[in-house]
């Protein structure tokens, strides 16, 4: 986006800083062109760089069976289900731009390793119906971080976060009626459908993060509008919607301590392994290598063809750029 | 779809990058005008090397849902934008002109419809 | 078609659904490999779009052509459980996807193809085909209008992007003879004014062709042999394996719902 210039980074001014605090308070949305704290800026590209970059690796997991889908209209929705993955993180890495980074760089820190994308993705799809478990669990935990991300203090991420959330409502959906369909349909469907659902309970719960009191950050993410809802808070929202979703499945989803606490209202669910989530996300998954090595060999090889544009730009675009408008459009 | 693991700690880890690196394709603001008799409305950026390839990208990443009927694209370079800091000399004069508004007008209760 | 009477076109108007139905799907296919790995993030969406397109038009004349033959098989059926030799697209689509200028080659011969195709078959007295030509066609176009960018861009590009677009056209160019091969299907549905004669579609795609290629600073290659058989179910080899991976999790459950 195209408001993209600032005060300098470090440049002090008291009355803008102050200005800054009462928009926040007042829950103002703050925008390209407005000064804000240098760690806020930082904070900002980070999760929108990391939020794009889950998108863009995202995709690979379920392409993975769109060669493979059982049936023409299973392939269509997932085609264009990866589709919308690789238009989401367009749009969110729009949205990091307006902060003064350009996206080139943000890849290159995906394919150096220096920046994350979600976890989740460094499980491997290994059956027709991981695709459905990753709609319903996957795409559902997401939704449940996404959705309050839309009245998110940073006005670019904020609006790149309502149009992902009004195309994302397709995608939990499609991968609850491709596991309902699977529970329902043979013994061995059925058995498939249910290895997914175990094999991606516990990875969709570590969605959301560590628990609050090992989230030392999320306080100030919290104070500035970033962050709406706690680690827990979301999670504890997922599995109460979850679990009902399951019994409608016919599917039981991993967890014998999974119950209805008849005081509060909500589920209460065993414990989380936090030393498979810190593996994982320091590249222990099983994926982790995987993932990035696709990312870049698909940057590698795509790199005699942005150059070949770019040439062919450089020779012609300089005419075309000459023409005198003859009309106006608006 | 994400998770917002871990809010980053405050710092710069992924601040503006090293100069020394070569161009990109150059950024495009999209405007999409929604349908006939409508104005055209930003709908966000993507990345093209020229403006024939960044029309055509507009209509595969902006109009998938049937989403518009016209697109322009402009060089995210070629917009001028008003300061924050103009902020009062811009727009204050306009806050003060409620007779602009329709809603400043009573009219006579016999008038119903205006 | 009315139950109890049969019509004496069926059997062709079947097979030249199949034809452009199998066109559709397995090109389609072949795009849906690109799904993160484009070069760029706007063609990963570029290429599935055209994938979507394609696999649409599949699916209208698949059902279509299982309808004609009513023996109860549905689009899936036809997709899923027919094996190489009963396939009847031709060679050009089926061709591996190679290096991104491979795929641009193959688009553009084929979306010239499929838009001048799909230009008459407007006209065509079957109202179906009529209709599948009248969607593709606006999607058509918008094929070969992106197929046209990439060609020239490649070819006046880079002198690597220039030898590699070349190296792709040389390629793929003997696979477009059979582009126009006309057999008794087309030719006696031609002749009711259901289908389109491909054979009279040759000489304005080489025109189209050839002005493609020469804005993009390309040569018009030269071949000794040129491919054909894709209509009558005899196919290049490496067509089996994509057939292998489309087809084996469907097989594998026979009567299975999905």
């Amino acid at each position: 986006m195209a408001e993209r210039d600032h005060l300098e980074p470090g440049e002090q001014s008291p009355a803008l800083a102050r200005r800054f605090d009462e928009m926040l308070a007042e829950d103002d949305r703050i925008e390209p062109r407005d000064w804000m704290p240098d760690a806020y800026r930082a904070t900002l590209i980070r999760q929108i760089a990391q939020h794009a970059h889950s998108e863009i690796i995202g995709m690979q997991p379920e392409a993975n069976w769109i060669t493979r889908a059982p049936s023409l209209r299973r392939k269509a929705i997932l085609m264009a289900k990866v589709q919308d993955e690789a238009g989401h993180g367009l749009y969110l890495y729009g949205a990091a731009e307006t902060l003064g980074v350009d996206r080139r760089d943000l890849l290159e820190l995906l394919n150096t390793r220096k920046q994350r994308y979600s976890s989740i993705f460094n499980y491997p799809t290994t059956s027709w119906a991981d695709v459905g478990a990753i709609g319903w669990l996957v795409d559902g935990a997401a939704i449940t971080n996404q959705v309050p991300l839309c009245r998110c203090s940073y006005g670019p991420y904020a609006r790149a976060m309502v149009r992902i959330c009004k195309e994302e409502s397709f995608h939990q959906r499609q991968g609850f009626d491709l596991l309902l369909t699977l529970s329902k349909g043979t013994a061995e469907q059925h058995a498939m459908a249910q290895d997914a659902v175990n094999r991606w309970w516990w990875p969709s719960l570590m969605m959301f993060g560590p628990p609050d009191d090992q989230s030392p950050n999320s306080a100030q993410s919290m104070a500035w509008g970033i962050k709406r809802f706690s680690n827990d808070e979301l999670r504890q929202k997922f599995v109460d919607m979850t679990v009902p979703q399951a019994d409608v499945l016919g599917l039981s989803l991993p967890d014998p301590e999974l119950t209805l606490d008849g005081q509060t209202g909500h589920y209460r669910f065993g414990p989380i392994d936090w030393d498979e989530f810190a593996r994982v996300l320091k590249g222990g998954g099983p994926c982790n290598e995987q993932r990035i090595a696709h990312r870049v060999k698909a940057h590698d090889e795509g790199e005699w063809v942005r150059q070949a544009a770019a040439a062919h730009a450089a020779k012609h675009a300089p005419v075309r750029a000459l023409k005198p408008a003859t009309e106006a459009v608006a | 779809m994400n998770e917002i693991v871990e809010p980053p700690p405050p710092q710069k880890l992924a601040g503006p990058p090293p100069p020394q690196r070569l161009a990109g394709p150059p950024l495009w603001e999209v405007f999409i005008r929604g349908r006939r008799g409508l104005s055209h409305v930003h709908a966000g950026s993507l990345h093209a090397p020229d403006a024939e390839m960044a029309l055509r990208n507009a209509r595969d990443v902006y109009t998938r849902r049937g989403e518009g009927v016209s697109i322009w694209v402009v060089p995210s370079v070629a917009i001028c934008a008003s300061s924050p800091d103009e902020k009062d000399p811009f727009f204050a004069p306009a806050a003060d002109k409620v007779y602009r508004h329709p809603t400043f007008y009573t009219l006579p209760e016999e008038v119903r419809q205006m | 078609m009315s139950e109890g009477t049969v019509d004496p076109m069926a059997p062709a108007l079947f097979s030249y659904a199949l034809r452009l139905g199998d066109d559709a799907l397995i090109l389609s296919q072949r795009l849906s490999e690109w799904a993160s790995r484009a070069p760029e993030i706007e063609e990963d969406i570029a290429l599935t779009n055209i994938a979507l397109d394609l696999l649409g038009q599949a699916r209208a004349l698949l059902d279509y052509a299982a309808v004609i033959e009513g023996h109860q098989r549905d689009e899936d059926d036809l997709a899923y459980l027919r094996t190489e030799r009963d396939f009847c697209n031709v060679h050009l689509v089926e061709q591996e996807n190679g290096d991104f200028a491979h795929t641009i080659a193959r688009q553009l011969f084929f979306s010239t193809y499929q838009l001048f195709l799909y230009e008459e078959l407007i006209s065509s007295t079957d109202e179906l085909l009529a209709g599948v030509a009248a969607k593709g066609v606006k999607e058509a176009a918008y094929h070969h209008d992106h197929a046209l960018q990439w060609t020239v861009r490649l070819g006046d590009g880079t002198e690597d992007s220039r030898r590699r677009m070349q190296a792709a056209v040389d390629r793929l160019w003997p696979f477009t003879a059979e582009l126009f091969d006309a057999d008794e299907v087309e030719k006696e549905l031609a002749v009711h004014g259901i289908a389109v004669d491909p054979s009279n579609l040759r000489a304005r795609w080489e025109r189209a062709i050839h002005d493609a290629l020469a804005s993009a600073t390309l040569t018009v290659p030269s071949t000794l042999w040129t491919s054909h058989g894709g209509r009558r179910g005899v196919h290049t080899e490496c067509f089996g394996y994509l057939l292998a991976e489309m087809q084996y999790l469907h097989r594998l459950h026979p009567g299975a719902s999905w």
